[in-house]
């Protein structure tokens, strides 16, 4: 069967023509609200599309009046079918509200996280116990490579000094390599895991070494005071990357889960993205805090202070994790 | 809703729960890695503008001005894409130029969250460089989705050049014999074949960009069909070329 193509077209296209305006008016403001008589109309125009594309490929097998109907269909059912949110950002409530509970949700996710750090962590410590020349390949970094003890008293006579005039420099320095780091830990949860078992492993191997080191060489008090302010921030800020990576993980590989792949991660990308910002702003501080705090040594700062500055910054972090959000629940 | 497995590379087929079904023209990594490479070169322009900006501040203080400048080039990195995704309705800068767009696989509105993630995954993607990872899962993928679009569950389409076609400008208005034998064009009707319709308003469509003899040869085939189905009296048909025979015949056959 065939129809008759110029008519159809001449009877249809005023309603193309005033859908087209429609979904003009949705483009040039995403938030737009309809009121009832208009969003009822906008129904029936796109129904209406959809019928006469379906006519045409049923009937008349026209290429570019299909192509045309299927491009104006497809705008009209992505606005009509949308799940976004229409309600409005607020950063404050994403932060104090939305961020606790996604991590909570997720915290199997957080354990994992943890779980494989420390064993990293565990890792470093025995093999620099085990075998010490391993130091310069577990920790390739210059600044590391000396005797603890030789870099603290060296520390204390410059008297914060060796970074004057590079704070700032050193602290953006610090926030986008942390968070380049955070983000290939999230990102590699798309290697079902493994990038991120990895990265968090080698995190953890790298601070389980620097720790075994500096504790050896009897300096405990001055590791706490350099690592706990920025580090209690700066770690955890790390292991919700891998949270978020290993919820891309649990997407990707959907055990347990009858829903289909797409629909995970449809399910879990506000989740992954909440956790990533909350990860962002996490090391922004630790930034800040790395580079005008932490590098001050005895006598300028006493590591009492600064110890116990990183144990209130923990307590702070651990009791906003637990208890943020509970209350507007 | 669900988006049916598809079959090519060249198109995602989208079934709606009302039974509509659309395809989606997806973008080739060509015309992606062009839509990147311009993005580049405006990140780079971008990144020219601020160094010029905070230059001032430089001359202030070394250390502010430099931290500015790292933060900056940081941010407009990573902002860019999702910024331009997100305003400009699944576009960047290069892909509205190579008339591209970042589109939900099942052809539902672009959320923020799919944006941020699409984007924050391009550095893996580009591991180990030059988007390798992402250039070869978007080879492997039959949706042609780089690891960053499986995670956000989108696809980039092209834009298709949407002008409504105009039969009048393609069947003319010139006076046509075979409709006054209603019969046989009734009859013509009933023995078509759609497929062989379509081909015929096609050809049409596309007459002038066939130079001369491919335009005899392709007419003269398709008038060989239509007469095989239904033979019209000679002084109806021996006047007329190959051509408008054809011409005749679609109009007889869309215009009832």
């Amino acid at each position: 069967m065939l129809i008759d193509l110029g008519k159809f077209v001449e009877a249809e296209r005023p309603h193309w023509d005033a859908l087209e305006v429609l979904l003009k008016r949705f483009e040039n403001n995403p938030d737009l609200l309809l009121p009832l008589d208009e969003a009822q109309r906008f129904h029936y125009l796109y129904q209406r599309s959809a019928s006469a594309l379906n006519k045409i490929g049923t009937f008349a097998s026209e290429p570019e009046l299909k192509r045309y109907l299927e491009w104006l269909v497809s705008r009209a059912y992505a606005e009509i079918h949308e799940s976004h949110d229409r309600k409005s950002f607020n950063p404050w409530k994403w932060f104090t509200i939305s961020f606790p509970r996604t991590f909570r949700r997720r915290w199997q996710a957080f354990q994992m996280s943890i779980a494989l750090t420390v064993l990293g962590v565990l890792f470093g410590c025995i093999a620099l116990a085990i075998d010490p020349e391993a130091k310069s390949v577990i920790m390739p970094f210059s600044h590391l490579g000396g005797k603890p003890s030789e870099r603290v008293a060296q520390e204390m006579k410059d008297k914060g000094e060796r970074l004057s005039g590079h704070k700032a420099h050193f602290s953006a320095e610090l926030m986008t390599h942390n968070t380049k780091v955070t983000i290939f830990t999230m990102g590699l949860g798309i290697t079902f895991g493994l990038g991120t078992i990895l990265l968090l492993f080698y995190n953890g191997v790298i601070l389980g070494a620097v720790a075994f080191d500096y504790i050896a060489d009897g300096q405990l008090i001055f590791l706490l005071g350099w690592l706990l302010p920025h580090g209690v921030i700066e770690i955890p800020a790390i292991l919700l990357g891998g949270q978020a990576g290993f919820v891309i993980a649990h997407a990707l590989i959907g055990w347990g889960s009858r829903v289909s792949r797409r629909e995970r991660f449809r399910i879990a990308s506000p989740d992954i993205v909440t956790i990533m910002g909350a990860a962002a702003v996490f090391l922004i501080w630790a930034g800040i805090v790395e580079a005008f705090f932490s590098q001050y040594h005895e006598p300028v700062l006493p590591y009492g202070v600064k110890i116990a500055f990183g144990c209130a910054e923990f307590a702070a972090l651990v009791f906003f994790l637990w208890r943020g959000g509970r209350r507007a629940a | 809703m669900r988006a049916t497995s598809p079959s090519h590379y060249d198109s995602l087929p989208i079934r709606t729960p009302e039974g509509i079904e659309f395809s989606l023209p997806l973008a080739g990594p060509v015309s992606r890695l062009m839509a990147l490479a311009v993005d580049l070169m405006v990140v780079g322009a971008i990144g020219k503008g601020i160094q010029m900006l905070t230059a001032p501040f430089l001359a202030l203080s070394v250390d502010a001005g430099s931290a500015i400048q790292i933060l900056l080039f940081f941010v407009v990195n990573f902002l860019y894409g999702i910024l331009c995704e997100w305003l400009l309705h699944g576009q960047t800068l290069g892909k509205r130029i190579l008339k591209l767009r970042v589109v939900d696989a099942a052809g539902l509105r672009l959320e923020p969250s799919q944006i941020v993630l699409r984007n924050l995954l391009r550095l893996v993607d580009g591991l180990p460089a030059f988007y390798l990872l992402g250039g070869f899962t978007c080879l492997l993928n039959k949706r042609m989705q780089r690891l960053g679009d499986i995670a956000a569950g989108t696809v980039v389409v092209r834009v298709p050049e949407v002008a409504q076609p105009d039969l009048d400008q393609i069947l003319g208005s010139k006076f046509n014999s075979l409709l006054e034998h209603r019969h046989l064009c009734a009859r013509l009707r009933q023995r078509v074949r759609p497929e062989l319709t379509a081909l015929a308003l096609q050809a049409l469509i596309r007459r002038d960009q066939l130079d001369a003899n491919s335009r005899l040869a392709v007419f003269k085939d398709l008038a060989g069909h239509f007469r095989q189905l239904v033979t019209f009296p000679p002084e109806v048909t021996e006047a007329i070329g190959d051509e408008q025979y054809v011409r005749n015949v679609v109009e007889a056959l869309y215009r009832k």
